[in-house]
């Protein structure tokens, strides 16, 4: 093995991945090119965008600023994932009814940044939902609609519990 | 953009980590949460050879109170400190400053030590470490030496960690009843690196304010004290005229920026000393 590849198991989307890679690539380009996985997007490679947001054990993080080096050993989810499983349905509902999706660019990231605040339980407020995807960037919708459907998913998720 | 090839280790230990940089130089980099550094691996703004992942490193990432200092360890990630009950308690200063740092997942990777060592000028944690007066541990291939946050900052991304350091932990004094804090910061954009923000501490007396530290950042290459501001706040009762000699006391010299002009960050800063004064006055529940 030369010291510009190297060997990784980790699970993705709950099945076991072996690969090998080189240390410079980045997770998201991992996933898309090694394993087809394309929902996750590219957008501006340094951090700004949150196109390519995903889940690594548990929880979202860039996958442009970690390395697929660095996940030997974890658990990635990623919104081929969540949405096949059914975690984000209604959330994915949500989006459709209240227009909070145009191009669907930003769309993936933005469902598992929302579903990350919505886990947490509780109705967040606006300004909370707000501040939470503050790290995505969405250039058709202008934002409301996706606060709409965040927060009515929240409410139906509340309600529900009782 | 894609980094240039380099080639990754991730030591097991401390040890490791400080004989790998020894052997690689210059040509090494440490990596913690990444939030920085990738980045500037994806622009191509540095092309170092190897990358000496520390997230295999274990025991740096605690957050405790020790006796009369509260101890953050370098690899201690942005979420953990936000939420942690020992930061909320005695390092108020901090858990304010916490969630202005970018967004939720830059949060959950992001590392206290990275910040520091990154030493952005317009970052929060450093003017934070500043204002409270707080220490660095810097370890090296001769072993452990602390630094005063006075002097660890030393010029733009420049800081007294050398080439075969790691820094390790972060040491701030422990707030007590008498302390006062206030955190203020103006930006584009929640979670934006700040146009100008201020970091500030103080005691409160029967006397008035005491040992005032008003820690600036955004407005120069490292954070910064205004300390003819600070004097013109300590003694005495603080009202509107008081307030008013404060502002024109700020001994700052901003620069244009990408974000602002120079004259723009001056009046912010003056809008942002006001805020913070307020805060100082507050009782601390
Ligand atoms: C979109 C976006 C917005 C952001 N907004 C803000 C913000 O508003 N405020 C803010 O403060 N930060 C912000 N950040 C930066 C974030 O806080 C970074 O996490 C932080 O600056 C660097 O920490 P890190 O652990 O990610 O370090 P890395 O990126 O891994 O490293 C940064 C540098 O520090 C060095 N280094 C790291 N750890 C050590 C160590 N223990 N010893 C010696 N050297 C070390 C590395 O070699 C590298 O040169 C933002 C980042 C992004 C992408
Ligand atoms: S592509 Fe990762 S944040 Fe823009
Ligand atoms: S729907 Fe087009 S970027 Fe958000």
């Amino acid at each position: 093995m030369s010291a510009h590849t190297m060997d990784i198991s980790l699970t993705v989307n709950g099945e076991a991945v072996n690969e090998r890679v080189e240390p410079r690539m980045t997770l998201v380009d991992f996933l898309r090119e090694n394993l087809s996985l394309t929902g996750s997007h590219v957008g501006c490679e340094h951090g700004v965008c949150g196109a390519c947001t995903v889940r690594v054990d548990g929880v979202v993080v860039r996958g442009c600023l970690m390395l697929a080096a660095q996940c030997e050993g974890a658990k990635v989810e990623t919104i081929e994932g969540v949405s096949d499983n059914g975690e984000i349905a209604d959330l994915q509902i949500a989006f459709e009814q209240r227009n909070a999706l145009q191009c669907g660019f930003c769309t993936p990231a933005m469902l598992l940044t929302a579903q990350e605040l919505l886990k947490a339980g509780g109705v967040p407020s606006r300004d909370e939902i707000r501040e939470h995807i503050s790290g995505n960037y969405c250039r058709c919708t202008g934002y409301h609609a996706i606060i709409d459907a965040m927060e009515s998913v929240a409410q139906a998720r509340a309600g529900g519990k009782k | 953009m894609k980094p240039a090839p380099f080639a990754y280790a991730k030591p097991r230990t401390l040890k490791e980590a400080i004989a790998l940089l020894g052997k690689h130089k210059d040509n090494a980099k440490l990596l913690a949460g990444g939030q920085s550094l990738i980045a500037t691996l994806n622009m191509r703004l540095s092309a170092p050879t190897l990358l000496i992942d520390l997230n295999g490193l274990k025991g740096l990432d605690r957050i405790a109170r020790k006796g009369a200092k509260v101890e953050i360890g370098a690899l201690a990630r942005h979420v953990d400190v936000e939420r942690s009950d020992v930061i909320a308690q005695y390092a108020p200063l901090i858990a304010r400053a916490m969630p202005h740092i970018g967004h939720p997942a830059i949060r959950n990777r992001g590392t206290f030590g990275g910040s520091i060592a990154f030493a952005d000028p317009a970052a929060e944690l450093p003017a934070c470490l500043l204002a409270l007066d707080g220490e660095i541990e810097i370890t090296g291939p001769k072993g452990k030496r602390t630094v005063k946050a006075e002097t660890f900052f030393k010029g733009l991304f420049e800081t007294a960690i050398g080439p075969r350091d790691v820094l390790t932990a972060i040491r701030v004094p422990a707030a007590a009843k008498d302390n006062r804090y206030g955190f203020s910061e103006l930006s584009r954009r929640h979670g934006d690196y700040a146009i100008v923000g201020l970091a500030a501490s103080a005691r409160t007396t029967s006397k008035g304010l005491a040992d005032v530290r008003l820690a600036f950042f955004g407005v120069d290459a490292t954070p910064l004290r205004a300390r003819k501001a600070e004097t013109a706040l300590t003694g005495g009762t603080i009202d509107d005229k008081r307030l008013n000699a404060a502002v024109a006391a700020l001994d700052l010299d901003p620069s244009d920026d990408v974000q602002a002009t120079a004259a723009v960050k001056k009046h912010l800063a003056g809008v942002l000393l006001k805020r913070v004064a307020r805060q100082l006055l507050e009782t601390r529940t």
